[in-house]
């Protein structure tokens, strides 16, 4: 493949940039959740 | 009595502030002329660029100063709590907002006829008869689009810690069509590069919607965004 | 409430009260997954695989900017996914607006939505700057799509600095949903204008394309692939960050009650003392 760098390099950036964000809304939704009992959390 | 009403006193007392405090006169105007100044070292003061960019700068320079002029314009309400007293006692949102657009608006008008002063002596730009009424239309246009959007974002702003930094950061991307459409509206005006009067014109419309269309927006959001 | 003692000075450690183990993170009641989003998470997994195996492997390459095509199945979803996310929240803000209650669920979901919809316009620009260097030869260029893309961003960006000012829930709902609701009369303006502004000026002549291709049948259902997918990621987000959304205001309510009863018990004896 030709322009092999730019084209793996934008898949890579895409989905690195998207695990990065979805972990870190887990994290803080998991550090939240933590402190919060179950019946107020509207989703259990 | 009645929002016009209000809201001309809102302007008059706005700029009878500034008369008085000379806040205006002796810092916002030099913050614009030197502006002008420094615009030149970056260009290195080639006065053929320079005649190039400067209807660009003027509007530039133009708006740099709004963000100064909102800041001093809702300072002056927020220091004694000013604007609240004005929503308890019952006064229009939207003449408040209003009122303060026009006080804007005519400081505005008045820097944008200096600066235009200052490009014509600066940058060696010459002002032709047959543009004068494509001139002073845009002039005044495009202040009624900036003025609308900076006294919004401006009562947003007002009240809060690191409202110094929230302002350009909203104003500028909003008022970027202004800053397109009277740069060009001016070239055409002036004649630069070899501009035609007639390109001038769709220009000045679009600057026209862009007025209505904040002028409409903000006076209907202005009341929720201040109510606190 | 009655189950936490608001003087509980353990904020990481689970509560004891709720009568379960502390340390198996896995529990529904310690994260905001639920069944769905579970669902859904391994969805979006096989989907995005599906589209990597698709964009990087099976489809051709294009006549015109042959491999370079790759990058428009991730590029035109994650765009994609910005313009819904901004829709979304402009939806949600009105509806906060006209709802009688108020409800501050679509306050979040404009808020969560807009959040998510910055980070795909960032990821766009990025790529998008890769594709413009393969195929214009220049990183960015002056268009109307672009320019108005950027803007964009900025506003968003400014629309979530306008979330986090402060005050109330309530203030800070009705702050951003008219602030959401005066971009949308921003956006098209400023997309006329510039697109006013470049029809103006001579286009480049070298790279002649704009980013639109025809496409061949396994090339569309490559994207169709990736926006498929991107759109699954969209909900599975949106309903994690909606969810942490509400606790943040919880936690946030409830540290407020913490500190009135604090500040009455403080003040309680020293009232019968006078």
């Amino acid at each position: 493949m030709e322009d092999a760098g730019f084209i793996l390099g934008s898949y890579a950036l895409v989905f690195g940039t998207v695990a990065l964000y979805a972990w870190r809304v887990l994290r803080h939704a998991r550090r939240l959740a933590r402190q919060i009992p179950d019946g107020e959390k509207y989703w259990t | 009595m009645s929002p016009w009403r209000i809201a001309r006193l809102v302007a008059a007392k706005d700029l009878r502030i500034e008369r008085r405090s000379r806040v205006v006169t002796s810092q916002v105007l030099p913050f614009a002329g030197i502006t002008m100044v420094i615009f030149a070292f970056a260009l290195d003061a080639n006065q053929r660029i320079l005649e190039q960019v400067a209807p660009g700068l003027v509007w530039l320079a133009t708006m740099f100063s709004l963000l100064v002029l909102v800041q001093r314009s809702f300072a002056v309400e927020t220091a004694d709590g000013a604007l609240d007293a004005m929503r308890v006692a019952g006064v229009d949102a939207r003449a408040i907002y209003l009122g303060k657009a026009i006080g804007l608006g005519v400081q505005l008008l008045v820097l944008e006829v200096l600066l235009l002063a200052a490009a014509v002596i600066l940058y060696g730009e010459t002002i032709r008869v047959e543009g004068l009424v494509l001139l002073v239309t845009t002039l005044i246009s495009a202040t009624c689009g900036l003025a609308a959007v900076g006294t919004l974002y401006g009562g947003l702003a007002a009240g809060f810690k690191g409202r110094e930094t929230l302002l350009p950061l909203l104003t500028l991307p909003a008022v970027a069509p202004v800053l397109i459409g009277a740069t060009r509206a001016v070239e055409a005006a002036l004649g630069t590069a070899g501009a035609v009067v007639s390109d001038g014109w769709p220009w000045v419309g679009l600057l026209i919607v862009f007025a209505v269309a904040f002028g409409v927006g903000g006076s209907l959001a202005f009341g929720p965004l201040i109510d606190e | 409430m009655t189950t936490i003692d608001p003087h509980e000075p353990a904020a990481d450690q689970p509560p004891t009260a709720r009568g379960r183990p502390a340390a198996e993170p896995l529990l529904p009641a310690a994260s905001t997954g639920t069944r769905a989003t579970r669902v859904l998470g391994i969805a979006t997994i096989l989907a995005m695989a599906w589209l990597v195996a698709f964009g990087l492997g099976f489809s051709p390459a294009d006549r015109d900017q042959r491999e370079s095509v790759r990058i428009l199945y991730v590029h035109v979803p994650t765009i994609w996914i910005a313009y819904l996310a901004f829709v979304v929240t402009a939806v949600s803000s009105a509806l906060y607006l006209l709802g009688r209650q108020r409800s501050l669920g679509w306050d979040r979901l404009a808020g969560a939505s807009a959040e998510i919809g910055v980070v795909f316009v960032a990821v766009t620009l990025a790529v998008g700057a890769m594709w413009g260097r393969l195929t214009w030869g220049v990183f960015w260029q002056w268009d109307a799509r672009l320019t108005t893309t950027a803007l964009l961003f900025v506003t968003y960006v400014g629309y979530l600095a306008v979330r986090r000012l402060g005050g109330s829930h309530q203030q800070r709902a009705r702050r951003s949903a008219v602030l959401g609701l005066i971009a949308v009369v921003e956006i098209p303006l400023v997309h006329f204008s510039v697109k006013l502004w470049r029809s103006l000026h001579q286009q480049p002549t070298v790279f002649d394309t704009d980013g639109d291709v025809d496409m061949d049948g396994l090339m569309l259902f490559s994207l169709l692939v990736g926006v498929v997918a991107f759109s699954l990621l969209y909900v599975w987000l949106v309903m994690h960050r909606t969810r942490a959304m509400a606790m943040e205001d919880l936690l946030e309510d409830r540290g407020l009650d913490a500190a009135l009863a604090a500040r009455r018990a403080e003040a309680a004896p020293a009232g019968r003392d006078a």
